[in-house]
Formats: structure tokens, C-alpha cells, sequence
């Protein structure tokens, strides 16, 4: 809240050195703005921008890692009482402490005796450092405020490049906005590889990525039984491996031949029509599949197969029939076919794009040499069209192992290493999902193993689209 | 040898004739290929979309019952309101005006305390709390008819369906064809749903918690991604030298807009609440990490949007003495607007319909209010489907299909406004 009413102060302060600053330019050049090596608006602008980006970053600062610090300095000298309790009892300690300050939920914990005492010591000394921290921030965002102000303000003379400095902070504004992107990866591969190695302390590599049994409950005490889960992923990969397999069985074939379709033979009026439909089968959200497949998809083709495996019961194939008789809603096909249906327009337009791009000279050539349109699709346009179609394919297939609610909706939590299609699987992402929704403490290899599969899962995906992207940018050389 | 046994050499025109009617059939063979695999790729998304209206429609119908309650001095203890069963007493009351007589038992009253929803009971407490000198008067509330009752007059439950296999017995149906007979029960548009927030009772259960959730993430997505979209793609096409630097730049973008949604849920649960302490299930921590995520689709549309404007543009525009950053911001970026925003809305669209990342942040919890600030506990809407799903009750199905036809109705606005966008201020050059 102090953040936010400081913020709004100083922008309020800043937009009134803009206003100053550009009265004082008019004024310095006599009136005529000529006069100025920059637009008066400039030399405002150079004045706002000292005073107010430095002190908004110290309060953003403060804002984010204050409690950081607030913490930190709680940890640094615990209460003696405190000090003998365990790493986890510690925590939950300071974070009750700090909770009755700042407010939020405090754990169910009852202190008592010399604990009471600490906590309300504790509490008060996360309030006194947390008020210092603020009011620090505070005093200081206004100290370089006013700095920047008498910095900049005096530099207004007609002869001062003002245009050409506040470019710089544009430009310095731009790439840091650009160095985002890099950040953002950086995040997300730091987070997923401390957090695995954290994992893999306590589950070596080999056993998670050989390992063929997955079980990752672990009971709440050590010392109950079974307190040991098994991590191997194996089962998981497989189960991934499956409901891509069929969800490319159905993109692939359907995705490719109406592209082939609206690029070749298509009308532009049905051009028009169909490429739309397609792009809102794209835009459905993947918990709309999720649905569709759980609650449609899912008991029709269990009561498909129950029906034929009615029919076998009794004859020549009676263990399948009694197979088929038992089959239930949540299958690998089922997710794998939704998903298939998911991927069509991805793969669709992506060819189509790619088909595009052949030359139109190929195609005439051919023509004029008396082919039909198919052979000319099938004997020059697809070779010519082929890296970038696989190039589609490969990102469609890094889309499908990457997909979350499908298969979490439809596909089913038992890890199971089968290549039957009417099985229940699981896959990588249902179990990240299913490990970390809901309470958990953050230090169980059961949570932790989440990150060492998002890392798989990233690593994956991440090879997958290099070298696609890799191929599709050697293939639009070829034409370009 | 007889003529007959031997084979006539065909002559050229006749093989070619012969081989020109298999290529024929061929090419028509090829083509309804394609227009089989177009019209199975439309067929999938008429029954998609006819699953979700077929099965949430009646989402929209609701039962209301409207009921005089007589606030009976002699049940109702003054000094503790909260402790009166103001079910019970709606049932009894509601007996009495079926002319049914209970038994000793109490147990009729069960069985039509089964079809009112408590949110009557809720409602007088809440009147008589405020005004206790109801007590003794009589008090006219409507509220939902409990969902279980909703399905039969929905026609979702039937009479033909043995008694033991549905919710309602016989006798309940009975009082219920009773109840709309007699007009206390009356159908209409179930506002209902659009009023209220998430409930464990599948007739209060509504979207508006949601809604206003998902609109709260999208503000904090849209105003993170956008900027930092717009001017990251700025810089990149039109400062940026080209060098290892921003090649690297941009081929990480690149890879990430292919990043799996479920890597960026990981991402803000290990950055965002491990490191940083924003509140878990916020519609702020939601939004940071849909911004990450629609920031490489933003940047990517913004510099094809800045592409297709002709470097004449910028080349007059330096001519006459304006300085790079004045070109871009004075005339590159205002005519490639339209293409950045058609962007832009399309990517925070896809933010809306994400799930999957919000899961790992703890939007799945259950939030039966409207969420009062963005580090307050908040579902969005794909979750709310998702909550929905998951859920036991019958009547939560259609509530599951109506809630992804009020998403579907926001996609479809958004991707509408960046069609209309585009047409009205497309430019060609």
C-alpha cells in the first residue's frame, strides 16, 4: 500500500519537473525554441526521467525483496528455543511470526511457555525491520529523486543534447524489455535445474530416467511404512510416448491432406470458409478437449468397445472379448484421439504455409509436363515441401508431449509401461500436475520429482523445436 | 493358334487411354482424400461445440421457488438467531402448503428439505439477523429449487428411470409437480449463474467469481505483455544491430513461444512463491505468469506487425531530419498499431483459455466469493471448468458445459475484436 501511494507521489512529482523543465528550456532560449539543440518537450523529459526511474526502481525493489530481506535478517539471529527446533519447525515459526504482522494465514501451531514469548519478540522485531525497510526505502527513493533532480535540472542550456539523452533511455528502456525473453529462460532452466538437483540427491538420475516403477507417494511421517516412493520414469515416458503416437495417427494424416486440400484444389471462397472454422477449432481452450474427452469421447468408445467385446465373449477370441467387456472411460486412445483433434489445425496451417511456399513454377512445370494435380502435388510439390512438413510435424509432436489438461481430464493417473492403446496411462505432465495441485511442503522428493520431469519434459520439447526450427529456416533459404 | 487367344498389340493411344482413366480416378481418388480429411477435421468441431451447447444449455433455465415463510416466534430463539434450522422450517412450512401430513419421524420434511435449496434458509437468516423484528412476521424469498430437482423439471431426470436409481423418489417428484403446478416453482433465465460465485452446491454454483478473476489476471497479463511485448519487438526490428547478441535473442524466443504452458505453472511456482512471495492463487502471480508466457507470441506478431510496414516510411521520415527513435515512434509504430493489437488481443485470448500453469500455482482452491484485490485468493475461468469436471454431483455437468460456453463466448468476443481491428484499420501498401 506504501508502495503503491509512494509511487503515485513520485510519478506526480516527476510529471512536475517535466513541466518546470520544459518552461525553464523555453525560457533559457529566449522564447524561441529554434534557439534549443532539442524540442522543449526533451529537456522535460530528461529532467522526469532522473527524477523518477531511479527512485521508482529503489521502491520496486523494496517492494519485492523486503520481505526477502525482512526474513533474512529474522533467520540470521533465532531465539535460543528456536534455534533447537528442526529446519521445518524454524520455518514454520518465522512465517507465523512474520504472519501476525503482515497478516495472512498462520499455521495451526500452538506455542507456548518461552515459544509464545519468542514469537511475540520475533514479531515485533519483523515489524520494526520491516518498518525500516519501508521507511528506508522510502527516504531514499526521495534522496535520488531530489539527487536527479538537481543533477539534471542545472544541465538545461541551449546548447545541451536533451533529445539525444532521453533516446538513450529509450533505447535502454527497449533492450531491457528485449533482455526479458533471455530472462525469462534463464528463470525457467535455473528453476527446473536447481529444483531436479535438489531432487536428484535423494533419487540418482539413473534410477528416475531407467527406473521402471513410479510410485511417488511417500507417507506424511518417515518413520511409516512404505516411506519410500519409487521415482522410475519410465513408465511415464512410455505413457507420453503412447497418447502422442495416436494423437499423431490422427493429426498427421487429417492435418496434412487438408492442407494439401485448401492449398491445391480449394476454391479461395472455400479458402475463406474453412481456413476460419480451422483457426477456431485452434482457439478452443485445451480444457474445453479436456471435457469433450472425458465426458463424451470417453464413455462412447468404452461402450463401443463393451459392445464388441459382448459379441467375442464365448467365441474363438473370448479372453480379448473379456478383455473388451471390461475396457473403462479413461484410455490412452481417448486422450490420444482428442488430442489428435487438438493438433489438426496446428498441423494444418503450418503445412499449408509450408506449401505455400513451394514455388508456383515448380508446379506449373510439372503441369505443363501433362501430370494430373495429384501427381504433381505427390511428385513435386510434397518432395519439395517435405523438411518443412517434418519441421511441422516435430513441433506438433512437441506440442503433444507437452499438453496438460487432455490428458489429465482423460488419460488417468496409473503409471504403467503398456503399448495398448485401451490401457489407462499416464503421462509426464498428468503427474506434474497431480504432484504439485493441492498442500505440499516443498522439500518431499515427491514435489521435487515434479521439477526433475518438467526438466525432461523442457528438454524434450526444446530439442524437438530446435531442430525444427533449424530445418524450417534451411528449407525457406532454399526458395527465398 | 486360334486369333482370339492372341492379345491384340494396344496401340499407343489406347494405353495411354487405358493408363489416363487410372490417373484420373487417381486425382478424384486424391481429392476426396482432402475433402474427406477437411470435412472430418468440421465435423470434429460441429460435435465439439454441439457437445458443450447440448449439454450446457439448460445451464441457463433455472428454477426458482418463491416462497412466503412465516418466521415462527416459537421456533426462532432471539438471543441465537444463527442456531435456528431455518430449513427445517421452510420444509415444514412447505409441507403444510402441499397438505401433506409428516410423521413422527420428521421424515417428509427430509425428503423436502432435499428439493430446497438451503440458500432459502441462508437468506432469512441473513434477513432476520438484520432486522430481528421479522420474527413473528412473514417473509417472502425465492432461491433456487436444489439442483436435484432442477434436473427432473430440466427433464434430465425421468420418471421412467427406476425409482432406485435416481436421486428423487417418486413421492418427491409428486410434491415437485406439485410445487410448479401450484406456481411456487417458477422456470426462467437462470441469472443466477452469472450472479454468483463458486458453491459446494451445484444450484448456487455460478461464474461471476470466475469471470471476474480471469478479467483481473488478464489486466495484470495484458498490461506486463503488451509494453514489454511492443517494445522488446521494438527493438529488435528496428535499433537492434544485428549480431551474436540479438541473434540469440531471437532465436530464444522463438523457442520460447514452444515452451510446453505446464514449464511456465513450474517456472512461477519456483520463482514467483518459492523466491518472490507473491500470494499463491492470485490473480497477480496468474497474470505474471501468463504474461511470460504471451510475451514471445506478442513479440513475434509486433515484429511481423513492424515488418510489413514499407521501409519508405522510415527512410522519408529520416529524410526530413527525424531522429530514429522520432521514426519509430512518430510513424513506423502508429501505422503497425493495428497488426500489434490483432496480436496482442489473439495472444491474451490464449492466456485466457490457459489452464494447465494456473494448476501449479494453486488457483484449483476453492473460492466461493468474488476476489476483493489481486493478491487475493481468485479462480479463473478454465479452472472453474475444471473444479466443475472434477466435480461428483450430477448437477454440476451442465454447469461445467455452461461455464465453457461463457469462456467460449469470451474467446470468440476477443478473437471478434481483432478480426474487426484488423479490417477497419488494415492497410495495404
Amino acid at each position: 500500500m506504501l508502495t503503491w501511494v509512494a509511487l503515485l507521489a513520485l510519478a506526480l512529482f516527476s510529471g512536475a519537473t517535466f513541466f518546470a523543465a520544459r518552461r525553464k528550456a523555453l525560457v533559457v532560449a529566449g522564447g524561441r525554441a529554434a534557439n534549443m539543440h532539442s524540442l522543449p518537450g526533451y529537456y522535460g523529459s530528461f529532467v522526469a526521467l532522473w527524477v523518477g526511474v531511479p527512485a521508482a526502481l529503489i521502491l520496486l525493489m523494496a517492494a519485492l525483496f523486503g520481505s526477502r530481506v525482512e526474513e533474512a535478517v529474522l533467520r540470521a539471529s533465532p531465539p535460543a528455543a528456536v534455534q533447537a527446533m528442526d529446519a521445518e519447525a524454524q520455518t514454520v515459526f518465522f512465517d507465523d511470526a512474520r504472519a501476525r504482522v503482515h497478516g495472512g494465514q498462520a499455521s495451526q501451531t500452538v506455542y507456548q511457555g518461552q515459544l509464545a514469548k519468542d514469537l511475540k519478540a520475533t514479531s515485533a522485531k519483523s515489524r520494526s525491520v520491516s518498518q525500516t525497510i519501508g521507511y528506508g526505502a522510502l527516504a531514499s527513493a526521495s534522496l535520488v529523486a531530489l539527487a536527479g533532480l538537481l543533477v539534471a535540472y542545472p544541465k538545461i542550456r541551449p546548447d545541451f543534447r536533451a533529445r539525444n539523452r532521453v533516446e538513450t533511455w529509450i533505447a535502454a528502456l527497449f533492450i531491457l524489455c528485449s533482455v526479458t525473453a533471455i530472462l525469462t529462460t534463464l528463470g525457467i532452466v535455473a528453476s527446473l535445474v536447481w529444483e531436479s538437483w535438489r531432487f536428484f540427491q535423494s533419487v540418482s538420475p539413473i534410477d528416475f530416467l531407467f527406473g521402471l516403477e513410479w510410485n511417488p507417494q511417500i507417507a506424511m511421517r518417515a518413520d511409516q511404512f512404505g516411506s519410500k516412493g519409487a521415482f522410475g520414469a519410465v513408465p511415464l515416458f512410455a505413457g507420453t510416448f503412447l497418447v502422442m503416437m495416436i494423437a499423431m495417427l490422427v493429426a498427421a494424416p487429417i492435418g496434412l491432406y487438408s492442407a494439401i486440400y485448401l492449398s491445391e484444389y480449394a476454391s479461395p471462397w472455400t479458402r475463406a470458409v474453412v481456413k476460419p472454422m480451422l483457426e477456431i477449432l485452434a482457439g478452443v481452450p485445451t480444457v474445453v478437449y479436456g471435457f469433450f474427452a472425458a465426458l463424451t469421447v470417453g464413455p462412447i468408445f468404452r461402450s463401443f468397445f463393451n459392445w464388441l467385446g459382448s459379441f467375442m465373449i464365448g467365441g474363438p477370441f473370448d479372453a480379448l472379448g473379456m478383455y473388451l467387456a471390461q475396457v473403462q472411460n479413461q484410455m490412452a486412445l481417448v486422450a490420444g484421439a482428442v488430442m489428435g483433434i487438438m493438433l489438426i489445425p496446428f498441423v494444418s496451417s503450418l503445412s499449408d504455409d509450408i506449401i505455400n511456399a513451394v514455388p508456383q513454377t515448380l508446379r506449373d512445370g510439372s503441369l505443363a509436363m501433362g501430370a494430373t494435380r495429384s501427381e504433381t502435388v505427390k511428385q513435386v510439390v510434397l518432395p519439395a515441401a517435405l523438411p518443412g512438413i517434418m519441421a511441422a510435424l516435430l513441433l506438433a509432436v512437441s506440442r503433444a508431449v507437452g499438453e496438460t489438461m487432455i490428458v489429465t481430464m482423460a488419460a488417468g493417473l496409473q503409471a504403467k509401461t503398456t503399448l495398448n492403446p485401451l490401457d489407462t496411462v499416464t503421462t509426464v505432465t498428468v503427474q506434474i500436475v497431480t504432484l504439485l495441485t493441492g498442500d505440499q511442503e516443498f522439500d518431499s522428493p515427491k514435489t521435487l520429482s515434479a521439477f526433475g520431469l518438467g526438466l525432461t519434459l523442457f528438454a524434450v520439447t526444446l530439442t524437438l523445436n530446435v531442430i525444427a526450427l533449424r530445418i524450417v529456416q534451411k528449407y525457406r533459404e532454399q526458395y527465398d | 493358334m486360334t486369333e482370339s487367344v492372341q492379345a491384340m498389340p494396344l496401340t499407343l493411344r489406347a494405353r495411354v487411354e487405358a493408363r489416363l482413366k487410372t490417373r484420373h480416378a487417381q486425382e478424384m481418388r486424391f481429392r476426396t482424400y482432402g475433402r474427406v480429411a477437411i470435412f472430418v477435421a468440421l465435423a470434429f468441431l460441429a460435435v465439439l461445440l454441439g457437445r458443450v451447447i447440448s449439454q450446457g444449455y439448460s445451464t441457463f433455465i433455472d428454477y426458482q421457488m418463491t416462497v412466503p415463510v412465516f418466521v415462527d416466534p416459537a421456533r426462532v430463539d432471539k438471543t441465537d438467531i444463527s442456531g435456528t434450522n431455518f430449513d427445517l422450517l421452510i420444509a415444514d412450512q412447505m409441507l403444510v402448503r402441499l397438505g401433506v401430513k409428516d410423521d413422527d419421524y420428521g421424515s417428509k420434511s427430509d425428503k423436502v428439505m432435499d428439493l430446497i435449496s438451503n440458500d432459502l434458509g441462508f437468506q432469512i437468516l441473513a434477513r432476520v439477523k438484520a432486522d430481528p423484528s421479522l420474527i413473528g412476521k412473514t417473509v417472502k424469498i425465492s432461491g433456487p429449487v436444489k439442483s436435484d430437482g432442477a434436473l427432473y423439471f430440466k427433464g434430465e431426470m425421468k420418471r421412467s428411470t427406476p425409482q432406485e436409481e435416481r436421486k428423487l423418489d417418486n413421492q418427491q417428484l409428486g410434491w415437485l409437480d406439485k410445487m410448479q403446478a401450484t406456481g411456487l416453482v417458477k422456470g426462467g433465465f437462470n441469472t443466477g449463474f452469472f450472479t454468483r460465485s463458486d458453491s459446494t452446491e451445484p444450484e448456487q454454483a455460478g461464474v461471476l467469481g470466475a469471470v471476474v478473476g480471469s478479467a483481473m489476471m488478464l489486466v495484470v497479463t495484458a498490461l506486463l505483455a503488451v509494453p514489454i511485448g511492443v517494445m522488446a519487438a521494438t527493438y529488435l526490428e528496428e535499433f537492434a544491430p544485428k549480431n551474436r547478441w540479438t541473434d540469440i535473442i531471437e532465436v530464444n524466443i522463438n523457442n520460447l513461444a514452444a515452451v510446453p504452458s505446464i514449464v511456465y505453472g513450474l517456472l512461477g511456482l519456483a520463482v514467483f512463491i518459492n523466491w518472490l512471495h507473491v500470494p499463491r492463487s492470485s490473480p497477480l502471480l496468474g497474470g505474471l505468469v501468463l504474461a511470460l508466457m504471451a510475451l514471445p507470441t506478442v513479440i513475434i506478431a509486433t515484429r511481423s506487425a513492424l515488418r510489413a510496414v514499407p521501409p519508405s516510411i522510415r527512410e522519408a521520415a529520416l529524410g526530413v531530419g527525424a531522429s530514429r527513435t522520432q521514426t519509430v515512434f512518430h510513424h513506423v509504430l502508429p501505422l503497425a498499431m493495428p497488426g500489434v493489437m490483432t496480436g496482442a488481443i489473439l495472444s491474451l485470448a490464449h492466456a485466457l483459455g490457459e489452464t494447465a500453469p494456473l494448476l501449479m500455482i494453486g488457483m484449483i482452491s476453492f473460492v466461493p466469493g468474488v476476489p476483493e484485490s489481486f493478491t487475493s485468493s481468485a479462480t479463473v475461468l478454465p479452472v472453474q471448468v475444471f473444479i466443475w469436471e472434477n466435480a461428483s454431483e450430477r448437477g454440476f455437468h451442465e454447469r461445467t458445459a455452461g461455464a465453457i460456453m461463457v469462456l467460449l463466448v469470451f474467446m470468440i468476443v476477443m478473437n471478434l475484436a481483432a478480426i474487426i481491428v484488423r479490417r477497419r484499420f488494415e492497410r495495404r501498401w
